[in-house]
C-alpha cells in the first residue's frame, strides 16, 4: 500500500506546490489578491514593472547570462569528454573536479569574488610586481554591469555539474569502441565523439542542460554577489520587491516573475534553435567527410578549460579560508601578516541557530527524499516499468521552471495558512529541489541491481520487506549515501526558498552568507562561506568513509 | 516436505505472442530433468515462471506442482524453489555463514543451533571452518560449492539450475556436477536443469527437453 502510494505522492509533491505557486504567483501579477486589497484584475501591475527604470537591461543580463554560461560550460565538457574520455588524464581531472559539486553556489561566488576584486588574491599576486599598484585600483571587476564574473561564477559552478551528468550518461553510448572505430575510419578523437558518441549522450543530458540554462537566468544568491547592481539581474530586483516591508510591492514582484518566467522560456526557446543549428552543422560536417585529424590544440585547450575552471573554485575557497582567519592584511600583501581565530571567535555566538536549522532542514528535507525515491523505485520495480520521458520530465519540473516564478506564489499560499517560517514549510519547500537531485542520484545504480539476488532470496522463502532490507538496500548503502551527500548539499546550498518561506526568521548558513555579500566584511565572510562549503563536504566524507568502515571485511562492497 | 515430485501441467511461456516453450512434464524426487536450448530460446523463462520472479513482459500460463500443492498459487518467497544461477551471487555484505544462516529457516531457533547447523552444512560440501571469511576471498569453485550448501539449507521443494556450471573451469565444472546431483539425489529433490551444454545433460541422466530448435 505504502509502495503504491510513492508515485503518485512524489508527483504531486513535485508538481502540486509549482502549480499552485505559480497560479499564486499568476494572480497578483493581475492585481487580484484580496488578503491585500487587490480586488479586480487590472494590467497596472504589469504597467508599472515595464515602467520601472532599466527592466530591460535587468531582463537582457538574465537572458544572456543563462545563454552565456550554458554554451561555455557546456562546450568546455562536451570538448574535453570528447578530447578525453578513457585516458589517465581523464580519471585525474574528473577526480579533481567531482568534489566541486558539492560546494554551494554561493560559497563559490564568494570564493570569486575574493580572487578577482581589484584588492583580490589575483591583484596582489602581480602587484606590485608587474602592476605597480600600491592601493587596490579604483576597476570595477565583481558585480560589472554587463555581468560577466557572474556569469564567470556560473560557469565555473556549472561545469562538474555538467561533466557528472555526461560521465553518468556515457556508459550507453559505448564510447570506447566507437572511438576505435571512428579512429580506424580516420577520424581525429574530437570529431569522431562529436560524430559517433555525443547525439545520444546529449539527448539524455538534454534536460539537465535545460535545469541549468534555467537556473542561470534566474539565479538569485551568486547574482547577489557577482551580478551588476544598477540595475541588478531581474531575479534579484523581484527577490527585493518581495521582501519589501511595503505590501503592495508584492503585486510589481508578481508581474515581474511572470516577466522572469517569460525570459526564461524565451531562452530555452533561443536555445533549442541553437541545438538545430548545432545539428545542422555536424550533419554537414559528416556529409563533406571532415575528418579534424589534427585536433591536439582544441583538445589542449579543453583540458586547459576544465583545469582552470577547477584551479578558479579551489583558489576561490582558500582564499575564503584565509580571510576568516586573517588578522591584519594590508594590500598589496600575498599573505596576511598574522592569523588569528578572531573572527572564528567572535562570528561563533551568532553562527549555533543558523547552523543548526541549516543542519536540521538539510536532515529532515534529505530523509524524506531517499524514502520517497525508495518507494517510487520499489515500485518502478512491482511494474516492470520505468518511468518514460514524461515522469523524467516531472522530475525535472522544479528545476526547470525558475524558483522565483512559483516560489512567490507559494510564499503566500504559506502566509495565507500562517505557516510560513515554520520548520515544516521551510523542510517541505527544501524537499522540492532535493528530492529530484536525490532521485536522479539513486535512480542509476538502483536500477543498474543484479535482481537475480532478489530472486536468490525470494527462493530462501524471503518476504519482499526482509529481502528489501536485509539485502537489496545494505547492497546499495554506498549509492544510498551517496544520493543523501547530494541531496544534503542541494538543501545547504539553497537560498532563494530559504529566504522566502523562512522569512527572515528562520535563517541558514547560506542565507546569512548572502546577507553578508553588501556589507563587504570579508573575514565574517569567510567565515560563513567557509562553513557554507564545509557541511556538504563532511556530508560526502561520511558517503565514502562509513561504507568503507561497514564493509572493511566485504571487499566486494570496499571499491 | 523433500519427498514430493514436481508437476509441470501444460506450462507455456510467450512473449510478445511468440510462444517460446510449452511443457507438461512429471518430475520425480531425486530426477533431474535437462531442458536444452540455444541462448535467447527463453529457456531460463520456464525457473522464472516456477521460481515466481518471470519478468512481467512474458505472458505464462499452466500450472506447476510440487507434490499436492501448487507453487504457481503461491507468491515467490512461500515457494521455495531453490535456485542456481550462472553466477553464485553470495550477498557480499554477509559472511560465508551469515549467507547460510540467512537461507536457515526461521523455525530452527537459536543463534548456536542455526550456526552449528551452517557449519555442518559447508563441511558438507568440502569447506570446513570457512564460515566467517568475506565470500569476495574465495575461488570461483568454493564460491559455487557455498551457494549449493546455501540452497539446500532452505529445504527447497526442488532444485532450480539455471546454468551453474557453465562459470566454472573444465575440471571445477565435473566435480561441482557430480556434487550437486549427488546432493540433490541425497535429500530426494526433484531437479530442472537449464542448459546449452550437451555436457550437462549427460551427466544429468535423467529425460531432455529440446527447446527453440
Amino acid at each position: 500500500m505504502l509502495i503504491r502510494l510513492g508515485p503518485p505522492l512524489t508527483i504531486a509533491l513535485l508538481a502540486g506546490p509549482i502549480l499552485l505557486g505559480l497560479g499564486g504567483t499568476l494572480l497578483p501579477a493581475f492585481g487580484y489578491l484580496p488578503a491585500l486589497g487587490g480586488e479586480a484584475v487590472t494590467f497596472d501591475p504589469l504597467r508599472q514593472l515595464l515602467a520601472e527604470p532599466g527592466i530591460w537591461m535587468s531582463s537582457m543580463v538574465s537572458l544572456a547570462s543563462g545563454l552565456v554560461t550554458t554554451l561555455v560550460a557546456l562546450a568546455a565538457v562536451m570538448l574535453f569528454v570528447a578530447g578525453w574520455s578513457g585516458t589517465s588524464m581523464f580519471a585525474r581531472v574528473q577526480h579533481l573536479i567531482s568534489p566541486l559539486l558539492s560546494v554551494p553556489h554561493a560559497a563559490a561566488a564568494f570564493g570569486l569574488a575574493f580572487l578577482i576584486a581589484p584588492s583580490g588574491m589575483i591583484a596582489r599576486l602581480v602587484s606590485p610586481e608587474l602592476t605597480g599598484w600600491q592601493r587596490p585600483p579604483d576597476i570595477l571587476i565583481v558585480n560589472d554591469p554587463m555581468g560577466f564574473s557572474m556569469m564567470a561564477g556560473l560557469i565555473v559552478k556549472e561545469i562538474p555539474f555538467l561533466l557528472l551528468i555526461a560521465l553518468a550518461a556515457m556508459p550507453q553510448a559505448d564510447a570506447a569502441r566507437t572511438r576505435a572505430l571512428t579512429a580506424s575510419l580516420g577520424y581525429g578523437r574530437i570529431a569522431g565523439f562529436l560524430f559517433g558518441v555525443w547525439p545520444p549522450v546529449y539527448q539524455q543530458i538534454r534536460l539537465a542542460v535545460f535545469a541549468v540554462i534555467a537556473f542561470a537566468t534566474s539565479v538569485v544568491d551568486v547574482a547577489a554577489i557577482l551580478g551588476p547592481t544598477a540595475p541588478a539581474p531581474l531575479a534579484v530586483r523581484l527577490t527585493q520587491w518581495m521582501q519589501d516591508p511595503e505590501l503592495s510591492m508584492r503585486f510589481l514582484a508578481s508581474s515581474g516573475a511572470l516577466l522572469q518566467l517569460v525570459i526564461t522560456a524565451a531562452a530555452l526557446i533561443i536555445w533549442i534553435g541553437l541545438e538545430r543549428v548545432g545539428a545542422l552543422l555536424r550533419k554537414f560536417a559528416c556529409e563533406a567527410g571532415w575528418r579534424f585529424g589534427r585536433d591536439t590544440w582544441l583538445r589542449q585547450t579543453a583540458l586547459a578549460a576544465m583545469v582552470f575552471a577547477a584551479a578558479t573554485v579551489f583558489a576561490g575557497l582558500a582564499t575564503l579560508c584565509f580571510w576568516s582567519f586573517a588578522g591584519l592584511w594590508p594590500f598589496p600583501d600575498v599573505l596576511p601578516d598574522t592569523l588569528s581565530a578572531k573572527t572564528w571567535v567572535k562570528t561563533a555566538p551568532r553562527i549555533g541557530s543558523p547552523l543548526a536549522t541549516t543542519f536540521v532542514v538539510a536532515l529532515l528535507s534529505t530523509l524524506l527524499a531517499l524514502l520517497l525515491s525508495v518507494l517510487c523505485l520499489v515500485r518502478e520495480d512491482e511494474t516492470g516499468r520505468i518511468g518514460g520521458r514524461w515522469v523524467l520530465g516531472f522530475i525535472y519540473l522544479p528545476l526547470i521552471v525558475p524558483q522565483v516564478a512559483f516560489l512567490f506564489g507559494l510564499q503566500l499560499l504559506f502566509v495565507l495558512t500562517g505557516t510560513v517560517a515554520s520548520l515544516p514549510a521551510l523542510v517541505f519547500v527544501h524537499l522540492i529541489f532535493v528530492l529530484p537531485y536525490v532521485f536522479l542520484s539513486l535512480s542509476d545504480p538502483w536500477r543498474a541491481y543484479d535482481r537475480r539476488y532478489e530472486a536468490i532470496a525470494a527462493g530462501l522463502g524471503k518476504r519482499r520487506w526482509a529481502t528489501l532490507f536485509r539485502i537489496r538496500l545494505p547492497m546499495l548503502t554506498r549509492a544510498l549515501l551517496t544520493a543523501a551527500a547530494v541531496g544534503f548539499a542541494v538543501s545547504v546550498g539553497q537560498y532563494l526558498p530559504t529566504v522566502l518561506i523562512g522569512a527572515g526568521r528562520l535563517d541558514t548558513i547560506t542565507t546569512e552568507a548572502v546577507a553578508l555579500a553588501s556589507g563587504g566584511n570579508r573575514r565574517v565572510i569567510g567565515v560563513y562561506a567557509f562553513l557554507q562549503m564545509l557541511l556538504p563536504a563532511i556530508g560526502f566524507l561520511v558517503a565514502t568513509l562509513l561504507p568503507a568502515l561497514i564493509f572493511r571485511h566485504r571487499r566486494a562492497l570496499r571499491a | 516436505m523433500t519427498q514430493q515430485g514436481l508437476f509441470l501441467d501444460t506450462v507455456s511461456i510467450a512473449l510478445a505472442g511468440r510462444v517460446l516453450l510449452s511443457v507438461t512434464h512429471r518430475i520425480a524426487p531425486g530426477e533431474v530433468l535437462t531442458v536444452m536450448g540455444p541462448s535467447g530460446s527463453g529457456k531460463s523463462t520456464l525457473l522464472a515462471y516456477i521460481g515466481g520472479f518471470l519478468d512481467p513482459a512474458f505472458q505464462a500460463s499452466g500450472k506447476v506442482f510440487a507434490g499436492s500443492i501448487e507453487l504457481t498459487a503461491l507468491p515467490a518467497q512461500e515457494r521455495h524453489a531453490g535456485i542456481l544461477f550462472q553466477d553464485p551471487l553470495l550477498f557480499p555484505h554477509m559472511s560465508v555463514a551469515g549467507n547460510l544462516v540467512f537461507a536457515i529457516a526461521p523455525d530452527v531457533t537459536g543463534r548456536a543451533q542455526r550456526m552449528a547447523l551452517a557449519e555442518a552444512t559447508l563441511a558438507g560440501v568440502g569447506l570446513e571452518g570457512m564460515g566467517d571469511r568475506d565470500p569476495d576471498t574465495l575461488s570461483g569453485g568454493q564460491k559455487a560449492r557455498v551457494a549449493l550448501a546455501r540452497v539446500l539449507l532452505s529445504s527447497p521443494r526442488a532444485l532450480l539450475l539455471d546454468e551453474p556450471f557453465s562459470k566454472l573451469d573444465q575440471d571445477l565444472r565435473q566435480q561441482m556436477r557430480e556434487l550437486v546431483f549427488a546432493k540433490a539425489r541425497g535429500a530426494g529433490l526433484p531437479v530442472i536443469l537449464v542448459t546449452h551444454d550437451e555436457a550437462d545433460a549427460a551427466a544429468a541422466q535423467g529425460p531432455v527437453i529440446r527447446i527453440g530448435e
